[in-house]
């Protein structure tokens, strides 16, 4: 049983160089479940997930991806992805509520659209936003769309998440009155709902930690919904705690270490066995401050999942095998 | 494509000899040249710019330069260190700054930046205090302050060509060092003052000044048209409110676009040098591509390439696929876990520090003019003096090792 079955909204986001992608991408393939239809979307106009999937550059438009990672019994649902950008956004909007003519026309030769989507104060974030939203809760308008059982956002990060879907704040301020005032009330609405998780990503280190924790202040602050942590790029954990004491005290056998070594087959040198004590000690010592680090995020008192740090980078078999993980620790 | 291959210091681009390369970047000539007047360190988010801006600053200051640092977002501790936690817009003295190798130490302030400040500033120094209050209050400036994407950005160069003009002045600074905010993408920084300006050109605007600034005769039907329909869309107040911002901040107009453009070429002249820091990762050598080839699209002076946190490479020669076939004969037999938990980790090393050079080698051999240093992780998080030096003596090292 996942922990977010009743989450329709799943947004991802965290500190930059923490892999925010990496997680919407497994994360969307986690959900996808026999017979799920998923949509991953981007807002951030990087084509992150073409360059992921390995596939074009995605338009403005639905795009079946892949297929999710199968189930048990090797079921598997649909993810799509969707490329959102902000003047797109409000050409459809417009012509999906006003009908673009004479006026749309007008509208973009006096550089309406061009002052919304790149100027005017949140108006971007919202057209972004908006989108999402009519992903999440089509719209009777939007004829023959696909009805989706879970919709991915990889979302900006951590520092502009709250303004980014907080557009009640920032778009119900300046419209106090008229359908964009009714409209952002409506997102607000499904965006603050436990139809909505914001899961934040992070690294076991000291700033990314603390851009979590505030993260979620800032969330909690503007009443939306906290989802998980998840942890990214952990570093392996097969040495024992005693060993890892001793690495870093430096106090590891340096005898017992060579004969093993030699026992293994591999000739066995001084500096390979420096390298050794040198990597185990370093290796120990990040490994004492991703533990400080991990009882911070412990405290958090959410739901918490981690992901190993890939030596080899992130291709397409390491996001299916990070899907897995999810799903095993129960986010999906 | 590159090719793939394991003799990494064999990889030679067609294009690009190894002898055409840059080589290292020299830390210490760039900051002891008097002429360098101003570093600006510029990146994609979480590759270690602040730290990177502090340790350099420190650095030139221990040899003898007067520094400011304006750093953007510092973590929590490595700012209290510093003495910079209030977020006030004025520099501060950094203490504990000491002389390297018997020379006299200059001095070091720090400040950290606080965009709605600055451009509050900057409002009030180009209006009447009437206009300036008008402006401030409404909700328009209010958000284009606070959330227009680039206002940091834009704020970031502002503050720059500010306290470069009054360093000019009175002599205080001979060098000021910049941490740029993290952009959305390389293009932010570089275009923020463009953007900005270019808003305030922009047709739109122009309409929505035109009414107030006199005859109706401007008032168009075409415009009528947008307003009535915007109206309908938006509410008559959220067009009231667009309408006054616009009217109102046409009176730090020419100031705005004048200073943008100053501060422009300010960047372009040859006392600044750019630093480009990355991760050694796709995603942030991809955006150094970027701004590197940015950069000399607009003919902004480029000193180097940064690359933090890079993984130590092992001594010795055993290779990955060795130390983890070990490590299996190890286990097979049931004993020796630690053996081979170390092998294993050996391992991870290795391919960590060979996927490192191949990508640093394919930004070498796309951009071979780049001088770099290449910086290795430290175990721990930086927050303090100690942690800043040990990061400069790492950069300066870099140059010496190649």
């Amino acid at each position: 049983m996942s922990d977010w079955s009743k989450v329709q909204l799943h947004v991802v986001t965290g500190k930059g160089g923490t892999g925010k992608s990496t997680v919407a991408s497994a994360l969307a393939l986690a959900l996808a479940h026999k017979g799920k239809n998923v949509l991953l979307c981007e807002v951030e106009g990087r084509q992150g997930i073409a360059r992921m999937f390995d596939v074009d550059p995605l338009p403005y438009g639905e795009r079946r991806l892949t297929t999710g990672l199968p189930d048990a019994d090797g079921g598997r649902g649909v993810v799509y992805a969707l490329h959102i950008d902000a003047e797109s956004a409000l050409l459809e909007y417009l012509s999906m509520y006003y009908r673009l003519g004479r006026a749309g026309r007008a509208l973009d030769r006096f550089g309406v659209i061009e002052f919304a989507t790149t100027i005017a104060p949140g108006v971007r974030d919202v057209l972004l936003s908006g989108k999402v939203y009519e992903a999440v809760q089509r719209n009777s308008r939007n004829k023959g769309a696909i009805d989706y059982d879970a919709v991915v956002l990889d979302a900006p990060p951590t520092g502009r998440i709250a303004q980014f879907i907080n557009v009640g704040g920032e778009v119900g301020g300046l419209a106090k009155v008229g359908p964009i005032k009714t409209q952002s009330d409506t997102m607000m609405k499904l965006f603050q709902s436990p139809q909505t998780a914001v899961h934040l990503v992070t690294l076991l280190e000291e700033m990314p930690v603390q851009e979590t924790i505030d993260g979620i202040a800032e969330l909690k602050k503007d009443r939306l919904p906290v989802g998980g942590v998840v942890v990214n790029m952990v570093r392996p954990r097969d040495l024992t705690a005693d060993a890892l004491a001793a690495a870093r005290a430096g106090t590891l056998d340096r005898g017992a270490i060579e004969a093993e070594v030699k026992a293994a087959g591999i000739e066995v040198t001084p500096t390979l066995v420096d390298d050794l004590l040198l990597e185990a000690r370093e290796h120990a010592e990040r490994r004492a401050l991703e533990d400080e680090q991990r009882e911070v995020v412990r405290g958090l008192g959410v739901p918490t999942y981690e992901l190993p740090r890939m030596t080899g980078g992130v291709d397409l078999g390491a996001l299916y095998e990070f899907a897995g993980l999810l799903r095993e620790q129960g986010m999906a | 494509m590159a090719r793939r291959t394991t003799e990494h210091q064999t990889r030679v681009g067609p294009t690009s000899p190894s002898g055409r390369r840059a080589g290292p970047l020299d830390v210490d000539a760039m900051l002891a040249d008097r002429r360098t007047g101003i570093i600006v360190c510029c990146g994609s988010g979480g590759v270690g710019k602040t730290t990177t801006s502090a340790a350099l600053a420190l650095r030139a200051a221990e040899q003898g330069r007067n520094v400011v640092v304006l750093t953007i977002d510092p973590a929590r501790r490595l700012a209290q260190s510093m003495g910079i936690e209030a977020l006030d817009n004025t520099p501060r003295p950094v203490t504990g700054v000491v002389p390297s190798s018997g020379g006299e130490a200059g001095r070091l302030d720090a400040m950290m930046l606080d965009m709605k400040r600055t451009f509050d500033e900057v409002v009030e120094s180009q209006a009447s205090p009437e206009k300036a209050q008008q402006i401030l209050a409404n909700p328009f400036y209010i958000a284009l302050s606070s959330s227009f994407a680039g206002t940091q950005e834009y704020m970031a160069m502002e503050k720059l060509g500010q306290i470069h003009r009054d360093a000019k002045k009175t002599g205080t600074y001979d060098l000021i060092v910049v941490d740029t905010p993290p952009s959305r993408s390389a293009l932010d920084f570089l275009d923020a003052p463009e953007r900005l300006s270019s808003f305030l050109d922009g047709r739109f605007v122009r309409l929505m000044m035109a009414p107030a600034r006199g005859p109706a005769k401007l008032m168009t039907a075409g415009f009528s048209l947008i307003t009535n329909s915007l109206t309908k869309i938006l509410g008559a107040q959220f067009l009231k409110d667009l309408q006054t911002f616009v009217t109102a901040l046409d009176t730090v107009f020419g100031g705005f676009r004048q200073r943008a453009q100053q501060t422009y070429s300010l960047l372009q002249a040859d006392g600044t040098a750019f630093l480009v820091v990355a991760a050694p990762e796709p995603d942030a050598l991809r955006e150094a591509a970027y701004f590197v080839e940015r950069l000399s699209e607009d003919g902004m002076p480029l000193a180097g390439l940064i690359v933090n946190r890079a993984s130590p490479a092992p001594e010795s020669k055993l290779a990955a696929e060795e130390a983890l076939a070990g490590a299996r004969r190890l286990q097979g037999d049931g004993s020796g876990s630690v053996a081979a938990a170390l092998l294993r980790l050996h391992a991870d090393q290795v391919r960590l520090v060979e996927r490192e050079r191949e990508l640093r080698d394919r930004f070498a051999t796309a951009h071979p003019q780049v001088p770099t240093a290449v910086v290795p992780a430290l175990p721990g998080d930086v927050h303090d003096l100690d942690g800043l030096r040990q990061i400069g003596d790492l950069l300066a090292d870099s140059a010496s090792a190649g």
